[in-house]
């Protein structure tokens, strides 16, 4: 092999930069981090299990959206029987008002850029929760 | 006669489809925890219902008050209509076109001159056979058949402005631009839409799901838009028609728009 040496260590360098970031994050000790929704209404309950709107929030807010627009319904009654209106602005977000440090905590974390809020409006967030960290 | 080979198949495949697709729906909606169903029932709050919305516009009380813009403001600031400023970005739900524009056919130079200088107030017709939705590829307009409102699902629009083409009355507008910036002041209560979807008027079916009357008929001060049931003999609309000789948009093209004049 001609000039294997500069070609070995030429690949070592390429390697080395381009697994920078992961050895970098070990070193500095960042791997550990997790997204972190705040919950800012005390004693409110969801109308579901947070285990299971962690991981169907997204097809519920589905059949949610054709159950309204194309079928007229609006009501939902949740498993404990309460009574809700299927409408992300008005009811999901009146007890989640702070999206930047609920949607967008996980959603940032999972590159998941979901349109939901180019049409429909989220509350304004005061400075003291945008602030609360 | 019994069931023909033909129709059975027909059946055989609807039912199949309605078991699969309801199916898959109830699979989502079980709270895994509980393992309870989450179903919904039908809506509380009083909605007004009917079997076939329709309008009745009195353009006499109409060229009373001219200048008037009061139902315009109020349904453009309820659904978040946004002001570009500019003719050929417009978006608009409910506006006023001249006498000859909307009623081509009844336009004559000898009409009286008060009737062909005025303006008339000209929306979406909700027409029974509404040539929109035939040409939606995604059925992100459609009929709704239990009242008549041809509906608008921004979700599924495209925007490839089938419908714009279409709909003989221009009653759909295309968003060229994000909205947001153009919307004076923005009512959180209902969604604004996004670059590159079509929007008209809905007969402001969010506010009748909530027991209210669509807000242009809520805020003309003369009371000359008047809404109601087409199919009861009993109501507002009906008697109106019963009372008065009405005119409709360009009924030669088949199209059966349910609103109607009083010129």
């Amino acid at each position: 092999m001609y000039d294997g040496g500069k070609i070995i260590f030429g690949i070592v360098v390429f390697l080395a930069l381009v697994t920078f970031p992961i050895w970098f994050n070990v070193a500095v000790g960042k791997t550990d981090f997790a997204p972190d929704p705040k919950i800012v209404t005390v004693g409110e309950q969801c109308m579901a299990s947070g285990e299971y709107m962690k991981r169907k929030h997204m097809d519920m807010l589905d059949v949610w959206r054709d159950r309204v627009v194309r079928d007229g319904q609006r009501t939902f009654i949740a498993p404990d029987g309460k009574e809700y209106e299927m409408s992300l602005s008005n009811t999901c977000m009146k007890c989640h008002p702070n999206k930047t440090e609920f949607c967008d905590q996980c959603h940032n974390y999972l590159a998941v850029t979901p349109y939901c809020w180019e049409c429909h409006i989220e509350p304004k967030e005061t400075t003291e929760v945008a602030n609360g960290n | 006669m019994g069931i023909n080979r033909r129709n059975f198949i027909k059946l055989a495949g609807i039912t199949a489809a309605v078991g699969v697709g309801g199916k898959k729906i109830m699979g989502e909606l079980v709270d895994d925890t509980t393992g309870l169903p989450v179903v919904d029932t039908a809506q509380k709050a009083s909605p007004l219902k009917a079997k076939r919305w329709a309008m009745v516009i009195d353009l006499k009380k109409c060229r009373e008050k001219q200048g008037c813009t009061a139902c315009i403001n109020a349904c453009h600031a309820v659904h978040n209509v946004p002001d570009l400023g500019n003719p050929k970005d417009e978006v608009k739900w409910i506006w006023k076109e001249d006498f000859e524009g909307a009623f081509p056919s009844a336009d004559h130079k000898y009409l009286e001159e008060e009737i062909r200088n005025s303006h008339a107030l000209v929306f979406c017709n909700h027409c029974d056979n509404p040539p929109c939705v035939r040409v939606c590829p995604t059925q992100a307009t459609w009929r709704r058949k239990a009242d008549g409102i041809v509906m608008m699902d921004m979700h599924r629009c495209i925007g490839c402005r089938y419908c714009v083409v279409a709909c003989p009355y221009g009653s759909r507008s295309f968003n060229w631009r994000d909205p947001k910036p153009f919307i004076k002041e923005i009512n959180p209560d209902y969604p604004t839409r996004m670059r590159g979807v079509v929007e008209k008027c809905n007969f402001c079916e969010e506010r009748l799901d909530r027991g209210k009357m669509p807000a242009c008929v809520e805020a003309c001060p003369e009371k000359a838009l008047v809404f109601g049931d087409l199919e009861d003999a009993d109501s507002e609309v009906r008697k109106l028609l019963r009372e008065h000789y009405t005119i409709r948009r360009k009924p030669s093209l088949g199209t059966n728009p349910e609103i109607y004049y009083i010129v």
